[in-house]
């Protein structure tokens, strides 16, 4: 990795799971950020949830285009006007044992006063039909500097399971 | 009660944190809208298709074969 990506902070969830993760005072000396992720959580209706993904506690202004894999057929979708970015998706315990769904956030330019935008890279994990890859083009129309930014399952009442871990690099770009 | 966990990037400090009342309601409130959400956008693709096919029969093709013809 070039040298001028720097990690800035690393979490691993522990035996009780964690509702979300949150990365407060992102230091604002960097021009990019990127985060990368691998998730798991206690869901067993489905083999995957979407993760969301929320800057500086905001719940308005994101928009998002997805283009996916399931296993089975490729699709597209688009949303505006959403409360937070979605449309990469974790592992759920419904998934073959042990494995970890993988993703990379890209966040350029984040201390700027323009909006931002934000690329994604993710896959989900299964020794079965059905397992996820999606690349998403996600917009948050807000001009603030992002100091902080959370990932979550997207259905509120599932939680990341242990040795769930997410990175978050600072990159310069000289 | 369920927890999150907050990394301070500037001092490394990790911090696993129970949800507060408001946070579990605004999870709780979160999961139906979602829920919600990917219904709807379940039954507006259902409906979609349900159109596609309505309009292969009247030609009388069927969906494939309309998907070639405008492939």
């Amino acid at each position: 990795m070039a040298t001028t990506y720097e990690a800035i902070a690393t979490v691993t969830v522990g035996s009780g799971g964690a509702a979300n993760i949150e990365f407060t005072n992102i230091p604002q000396t960097f021009n990019n950020l990127l985060v990368k992720a691998s998730l798991r959580d206690t869901r067993t209706d489905s083999p995957v949830t979407d993760t969301v993904l929320t800057f500086n506690g905001s719940s308005s202004g994101y928009s998002v285009r997805v283009i996916y894999g399931d296993g089975s057929s490729a699709g597209s979708f688009s949303t505006s006007g959403a409360v937070y970015i979605a449309g990469f998706y974790e592992n759920t315990n419904q998934t073959t044992s042990n494995t970890f769904s993988s993703c990379e956030i890209f966040i350029p330019n984040y201390t700027s006063s323009n909006n931002k935008s934000v690329s994604i890279d993710g896959t989900s994990e299964n020794n079965a039909t059905t397992a996820y890859a999606s690349l998403v083009a996600g917009l948050w129309s807000n001009t603030a500097a992002i100091t902080s930014l959370k990932l979550a399952p997207m259905f509120g009442t599932m939680s990341f399971v242990q040795y769930s871990s997410a990175t978050v690099y600072g990159i310069k770009n000289s | 009660m369920p927890t999150k966990l907050v990394v301070d990037c500037t001092t490394g400090a990790v911090e696993e944190i129970e949800l507060t009342a408001e946070e579990i309601a605004q999870r709780e409130a979160d999961a139906e809208a979602a829920a919600q959400a990917k219904a709807e956008e379940e039954a507006a693709a259902a409906a979609k298709q349900a159109e596609k096919e309505a309009i292969a029969a009247k030609l009388g093709l069927t969906a494939e074969e309309l998907v070639k013809l405008l492939g």
